[in-house]
């Protein structure tokens, strides 16, 4: 770079000639040279700034470019992970006890129309009737030419209803994959599995959600993609409910009953092995809840968690086995029945005002005399019997997990009275659900635990907190047993050779709505436990407003109605759960003796 | 000296390019197999659902027990019964003279079976 001098010896020799200040060239030639260094600079500055300004706008713009790509396309799923194999299905199957399928997806297809885009609305409507006989003609005409642009024609389609319309070729019909609920099974525990429906909708999802039952209980769990590959064990024994359910039937038709429910429960773990209520539906193709009526008489209605019943006389073991725990009596202490009994102000009666006088406690049980349960519950008191009652699980709704227990909520009286504890203990007075009856007498047949109802696969005994001693709940045990296996006993149509059923029989007027009772409609509740030597399940049967009529007079005692048709279920049962007939054990002395 | 240099230097981007670019393709090969491979699982993991729902719907209780009275002369079907349940000394042996060798019981099989249900069952 060549510098120009500050000083250029020309102009300096010229200015001294003209007599001016050589010093003000100088100065001048530094200004200039001033001048053009800050030009330099200047222009360096800017060029970097604008570099700076361009780098930021392109690294913005690049960023701002990308944000808006990524809202606005369709989400990917990453192309290169392992993830997406796990996820097999929106919602986990649902399998029984022994892993057989009671709930699971099929993949179908939804029809929609987009109007706009049909060429022959008119020709497609014809054609779409005649695939779908169901549809309204005069609808779909009016929708097709209208101004909608977009409707629902079906929500399932079968594959060959899909076929069927593809032949149609109108580009404005398509299709939209679903995924649904199938129950392959159609009717069988339709009361445990609910059903499910579609939530949110789209054109190429839709949510599947439980409406009812366990699917709606575990809806969470079932919807979970994390375990979606896992199914939900169910308690239930699929054959066994299938007996169940047909044996229930048929029992319901003959002793023409309007509403029938059984449970079988385990009585060491909870678990309820079969649970049904007829009439019942069909899940894969649910009816909506009735607007009208009595929603007891729906077939949604079920009875065994939801029909809060008056269940008679089967109470009156909770009474005797209480009174054995106090050591108030014991089984062969004698109570004289014969006497009246008024208790605040009302006569207490024996069915058909009979007259036992004077018997042994057992035999209170075996012939089910009302003065006799009262006399012990007065022993009691209402304080103890009450407390004894709730830690039975009597006085909430049980835990079961199928939405619908929430509303079998116990009916208890509000006051806690003398007149209440003797109406209870013959189980008036207090209303439960048949669930809550099972929970009760699993109790006495696993020896004295109490037990929570539940429809999960348990592994091995879930105790709770114990109530009576093991010597209390064979002595209720064998009093049970008397029942059925002496020829006097309420239930001696219950006996079974071979399996030892011990149980009791209920008979309680229904309630008219209006208040006061029926006189010809009764519930009839048969509660037994087998084998009785070492009980492994308990069977409630209850049948709604039975009649039997084989005889002179209609009978609609649980003697009955409800007493064939549970040894029947157990003949029918027992040998499918793997139980082996056997000799019983006769009868200890102790009882033979009282019965003289 | 430099030049060489440059020329390696030129050699090494031109090769590290061309590596880049096959790797590049052979990964998006692997991919589209994977994703292949991962279609075809879930293709047939819905064909596996399809078939178990079949499989449930074919072997429901109601059309087991309508194809058992259905087929009742063929096959006989009955409930299960208590009175079905047999101990093991029950089952009666093959008659004596079947058994006189060792090599009658192993061919006689058949045979012995059918003796003891005639025997049990007359």
């Amino acid at each position: 770079m060549i510098r120009t001098p500050l000083r250029p010896l020309a102009r300096i020799l010229d200015a001294r000639a003209k007599g001016e200040n050589p010093d003000k060239i100088e100065r001048d030639n530094i200004r200039q040279r001033h001048e053009t260094m800050r030009d330099r600079t200047r222009i360096r500055a800017e060029g970097r700034l604008l570099m700076l300004g361009v780098m930021f706008f392109l690294g913005f713009s690049t960023i701002g470019l990308r944000m808006g790509v990524i809202a606005q396309s369709e989400p990917a799923e990453p192309r290169t992970s392992l993830a997406g194999a796990q996820i097999v299905a929106q919602r986990a199957d649902i399998v029984d006890r022994k892993g057989r399928v009671l709930a699971t997806n099929l993949e179908t297809h939804s029809l929609y129309a987009q109007p706009r885009h049909m060429i022959d609305p008119k020709g497609a409507a014809d054609k779409l009737v005649a695939i779908f006989p169901d549809l309204d003609h005069a609808r779909l005409i009016k929708d097709f030419t209208g101004d909608r642009k977009f409707l629902w024609i079906k929500k399932r389609i079968s594959p060959e209803q899909k076929q069927a319309v593809h032949d149609i070729g109108d580009p404005g019909l398509l299709f939209g994959p679903r995924e649904m609920r199938l129950y392959p099974n159609g009717r069988l525990a339709a009361h445990v599995l609910g059903g499910a429906g579609f939530g949110r909708e789209g054109v190429h999802a839709a949510e599947v959600i439980g409406v009812a039952g366990v699917e709606k209980y575990f809806d969470d769990r079932l919807r979970d993609p994390a375990q979606g590959d896992k199914p939900l064990q169910l308690s239930i024994d699929l054959t066994i409910q299938s007996a169940i359910e047909r044996v229930l039937y048929g029992g319901m038709r003959l002793m023409n009953a309007k509403g029938a429910a059984a449970i079988l429960m385990d009585v060491h773990t909870g678990e309820v092995i079969a649970i049904a209520s007829l009439p019942d539906f069909d899940p894969n193709d649910r009816p909506r809840p009735p607007t009208s009526g009595d929603p007891s008489d729906s077939p949604l209605f079920n009875r065994a968690v939801q029909g809060v019943y008056e269940l008679g006389s089967t109470f009156k073991i909770f009474a005797t086995a209480q009174a054995l725990e106090l050591g108030l009596v014991s089984t062969s202490s004698i109570i004289d029945t014969g006497q009246p009994l008024r208790v605040g102000g009302y006569s207490i009666n024996e069915f058909e005002r009979k007259n036992y006088g004077k018997l042994d406690v057992s035999s209170i049980i075996m012939k089910s005399s009302n003065r006799g349960t009262g006399r012990i519950a007065l022993m009691i008191g209402p304080k103890r019997q009450k407390e004894f009652l709730g830690a039975l699980g009597m006085f909430e709704a049980t835990p079961l997990e199928i939405v619908e227990a929430k509303g079998g909520k116990p009916l208890i009286p509000q006051r806690w009275t003398d007149l209440s504890a003797v109406t209870i203990s013959y189980g008036h007075g207090i209303s439960n659900t048949p669930m809550h009856l099972a929970a009760g007498y699993a109790a006495i047949a696993n020896g004295g635990y109490t037990i929570k109802p539940t429809l999960i696969k348990q592994d091995g005994p879930q105790y709770g907190p114990r109530i009576m001693r093991e010597n209390v709940a064979r002595a209720s045990r064998d009093m049970l047993r008397r029942v059925v296996s002496d020829p006097d006993g309420t239930a001696n149509f219950g006996e079974v050779p071979g399996y030892g059923v011990a149980g009791k029989t209920g008979t309680a007027d229904k309630p008219k709505p209006s208040g006061g009772y029926y006189d010809d409609k009764v519930i009839n509740t048969f509660a037994s436990m087998f084998p009785v030597d070492n009980p492994k399940y308990v069977l409630i049967v209850t049948l709604d407003e039975p009649v039997e009529t084989s005889g002179k007079k209609p009978r609609r005692t649980a003697g009955w109605t409800s007493v064939p048709v549970a040894a029947e279920i157990i003949q029918r049962i027992a040998p499918l759960m793997g139980l082996r007939p056997k000799i019983e054990p006769q009868p200890t002395t102790g009882i033979t003796l009282t019965s003289n | 000296m430099r030049s060489l240099f440059y020329v390696f230097t030129a050699c090494a981007v031109i090769a590290l390019a061309f590596w880049a670019y096959h790797e590049n393709y052979k990964t998006q090969t692997v991919q589209t197999e994977a994703e292949r491979l991962q279609r075809e699982i879930s293709e047939a993991r819905a064909r596996l659902r399809v078939l178990n729902a079949e499989w449930a719907y074919l072997n429901r209780p109601d059309r087991l027990r309508d194809l058992a009275e259905i087929n009742f002369e063929k096959l006989g079907l009955l409930p299960l019964q208590p009175d079905q349940f047999g101990n093991v000394d029950q089952v009666s042996f093959p008659r004596s003279d079947e058994n006189e060798t060792i090599f009658s019981i192993v061919n006689g099989i058949e045979v012995s079976n059918s003796g003891a249900l005639t025997e049990t069952y007359p």
